[in-house]
């Protein structure tokens, strides 16, 4: 399994907390592998059980779609992700070996034509319960980045 | 009738009461297996009146969502009714971003959602 790193606690730029990185198999129920540890780490650091959900659902979709639609769980290749858990932080690169995709192309779920259409929510999911996504130019990395509300 | 691995389904009068059996619904070959068991009971069993009681389910991925869809799609076909009760408010929540709330017969409790038929 992939390597931990605990981030020194004196280094002024970097903030404390949890850092992981792993490579998971492109295999159906691979994200179980990571999961549990980062949801973990979400309760050690304070997260509150709705944002611990959010999060969960998020990294969920991230590392399904990267297994699924990236890797088309092609079991030469592998899903990337790298977490980052602070009290306030929670950062998930998710990065898979497949051709990428344009998330632009992805049709609005919530629209009354496509309500009843039984997949295409993931993107969607992520992009509500998260501060902010980003993917990458190539879109075959995806950023989920979400900061604790502090109201 | 069919064993079930996923799903616990009673009958209380004409109507199916089914409940879940997985607190996270998120694992892929757990939801197949989830779909192909719903599914069966509208496509062999030609059960017509659905509660789909979620009580005790804490988490449920897109992937679940879309097998839901599916076994509404195949209830209305079926000119059969689904309601859906015991949603705790995170999974609600789901339903809300997704619209699927305007989709969905959502009551708040088995009772309430039975009543409704």
């Amino acid at each position: 399994m992939g390597k931990q790193i605990v981030q020194s606690v004196s280094a002024d730029h970097v903030p404390e907390g949890w850092h992981k990185i792993t490579d998971l198999p492109s295999e159906r129920g691979a994200s179980r592998l990571i999961m549990e540890e980062l949801l973990d780490h979400l309760g050690i650091h304070g997260w509150s059980p709705s944002d611990i959900f959010a999060i969960h659902l998020a990294a969920e979709e991230a590392i399904v779609n990267a297994l699924v639609h990236g890797n088309k769980l092609d079991p030469s290749k592998k899903v990337h992700v790298d977490c980052f858990v602070s009290p306030d932080t929670v950062r998930i690169q998710v990065i898979d070996e497949g051709q990428g995709f344009n998330p632009a192309t992805v049709p609005d779920c919530t629209l009354d034509e496509r309500l009843e259409v039984p997949s295409g929510r993931g993107v969607m999911l992520m992009r509500t319960f998260m501060t902010r996504i980003e993917y990458s130019a190539a879109g075959n990395s995806v950023l989920l980045e979400k900061i604790r509300d502090q109201t | 009738m069919a064993t079930h691995r996923r799903i616990d389904v009673a009958k209380i009068g004409e109507i199916t009461v089914v409940k879940f059996l997985d607190k996270k619904i998120l694992d892929e070959a757990n939801i197949q297996e989830l779909g192909t068991e719903l599914f069966g009971l509208v496509e062999h069993d030609n059960r017509k009146s659905i509660v789909l009681n979620f009580t005790g389910v804490e988490f449920l991925s897109s992937a679940a969502l879309g097998k839901l869809i599916t076994l509404d799609r195949k209830v209305k076909a079926a000119k059969g009714r689904m309601k859906m009760s015991n949603i705790r408010p995170e999974i609600f929540e789901v339903f809300q971003i997704t619209k699927l709330n305007k989709v969905f017969d959502i009551r708040t409790d088995e009772s309430e959602a039975i009543s409704a038929f």
